[in-house]
């Protein structure tokens, strides 16, 4: 066992781990925090992705000894209480999930992207969430929620509107080109 | 999967870290960044019984001006290297070949060293660094030796760091004259591996291509440099034509794998095709 000290959402915790232990499992089940979730064994589908010293890393792929001394933030931790956070928000509004399992690990790919370009083109988010996998969605609406959110984050817009005046309700059609065809 | 159990050693300096090595007993490895080691050991294709953590290793980070050559540090995550100014100045080929790894996430973690001494031959650095001509820094229990790095891929998977040995820097020469680089890569959308890359930096004089240096990755169990197009493009005109010439010959002598995402024939006509692509772009075509 080797003694680590994280702090996790803003909480300090000092636990001892077998070295082995992934930093997933720590999360979900020393902590309890199992808003982080497993999608893959090969660090391919992102959904475990959390947030080490404010950078988005795949917590299935780091041992959590090597969080030791680190600042660790999961999708449990990025609301402001009862207040979403507008990536939260705008998947939500925008229907970019169906059954979610991908959502956690998207929403903080995109925080972390979002961190470091706050307007992001189409191509861009695309690019931005390479390393998240989304099985229903087919990432139309993933993008739109991304860049919806990017706009309110700008303080651009109120979040109900996104950057190309897209509403809620012309995103479901818009996904699905054989029905926006038959318009 | 979970990795099978193993002790776990948490060195502060090289020297510590040399010494954990020797003495974790039969099968010791070295974490980095772990985007290849822990999904190795996930997998349970590997299960070390001593891993030897450069976390918190002083000094193995960063990049810095060494005169003639940059010097990247081998714990220098991907992340930092695309954001490097020296870097971007002296070896801009390097940030754009690592913006084309895996995904932000790995980027994060993944380190310039680890990607190099676990020299995947789908891997992107390692042809980078062969074209750069780079110098790899390793310190064993023998002391510190350089190596270049023409004899330090040796095999698939295989480097000259040894047992018992750390990668602790590369030294990146700076080109003098006027130089462009660029990295063409051919990939499936859901895997950043390469099925083949092309690593070129060509130096332009006069309208004519003076020089070009062109590394290859995944053409075969290591990076290998295209030795036939550099000689052809040695002195030849700018031109779409003669460019295009030279790089008909980007395949021989590679013996590339057949494998579920190609054919090794596949593979040596993208190597011409990618070849010509980043030779071009490079040379300004
Ligand atoms: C989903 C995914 C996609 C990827 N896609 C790509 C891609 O498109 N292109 C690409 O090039 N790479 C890709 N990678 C690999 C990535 O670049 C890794 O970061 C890299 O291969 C290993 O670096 P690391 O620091 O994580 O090393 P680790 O995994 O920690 O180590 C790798 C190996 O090198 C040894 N080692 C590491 N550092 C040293 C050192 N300083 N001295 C001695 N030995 C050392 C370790 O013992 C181990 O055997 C991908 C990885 C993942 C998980
Ligand atoms: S569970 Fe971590 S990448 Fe799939
Ligand atoms: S919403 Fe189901 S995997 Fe993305």
């Amino acid at each position: 066992m080797t003694p680590i000290t994280v702090r996790v959402d803003g909480a300090t915790c000092a636990d001892d781990v077998e070295p082995r232990t992934l930093l997933v499992h720590y999360l979900r089940e020393q902590l309890g925090k199992v808003g982080t979730v497993v999608g893959c064994d090969t660090s391919n589908c992102g959904a475990c992705t959390v947030h080490l010293d404010g950078e988005a890393v795949k917590s299935c792929t780091v041992l959590a000894v090597q969080a030791d001394g680190s600042e660790v933030t999961t999708i449990e931790g990025v609301a402001s209480g009862a207040e979403l956070h507008p990536v939260q928000k705008a998947f939500h509004e925008m229907h970019g999930l169906q059954c979610g399992y991908c959502t956690p690990g998207m929403i903080m790919a995109s925080i972390d992207l979002l961190q470091d370009n706050p307007d992001p083109s189409d191509d861009e988010v695309r690019e931005g969430i390479e390393g998240n996998l989304c099985r229903c969605t087919g990432y139309q609406n993933i993008v739109r929620a991304v860049r919806c959110a990017a706009a309110e984050m700008r303080g651009v817009s109120n979040g109900h509107v996104s950057p190309d005046h897209v509403s809620p309700a012309v995103v479901d059609t818009a996904a699905a080109p054989h029905v926006a065809a038959q318009q | 999967m979970i990795p099978a159990p193993f002790a776990y050693a948490r060195p502060t300096t090289v020297e510590e870290a040399l010494q954990a090595i020797a003495d974790g007993g039969e099968d010791v490895k070295v974490l980095a960044g772990g985007q290849s080691l822990i999904p190795v050991m996930r997998l349970r294709l590997a299960a070390p019984e001593t891993v030897v953590d450069l976390g918190k290793v002083e000094g193995l980070r960063g990049v810095r001006d060494d005169g003639d050559a940059i010097v990247i540090g081998a714990m220098t995550t991907h992340s930092d290297v695309m954001a490097d100014p020296l870097i971007a100045e002296h070896a801009p080929l390097i940030a754009e070949a690592t913006g084309t790894v895996a995904d932000r996430q790995v980027r994060h973690r993944g380190t310039f060293g680890g990607a190099l001494v676990h020299a995947d031959p789908a891997g992107d650095l390692p042809a980078v660094a062969l074209a750069l001509d780079a110098e790899f820094v390793i310190v064993g229990p023998g002391g510190r030796r350089t190596v270049p790095a023409s004899e330090f891929f040796v095999d698939y998977l295989t480097t000259a760091v040894g047992e018992g040995d750390l990668l602790v820097e590369v030294r990146v020469p700076k080109l003098s004259g006027e130089w462009s680089m660029r990295y063409e890569k051919f990939n499936r959308v859901a895997q950043a591996w390469s099925i083949v890359a092309v690593a070129a930096a060509v130096r332009r004089e006069n309208g004519r291509i003076a020089e070009a240096r062109i590394g290859l990755t995944n053409m075969g169990p290591t990076p290998l440099r295209a030795r036939q197009v550099e000689e052809a493009l040695a002195g030849a005109e700018a031109t779409a034509e003669a460019v295009a010439a030279a790089c008909e010959r980007a395949a021989e002598g590679t013996e590339p794998s057949s494998d579920l995402n190609a054919q090794a024939d596949y593979r040596q006509h993208l190597a011409k095709v990618l070849t010509r692509r980043a030779v071009s772009t490079a040379a300004g075509l």
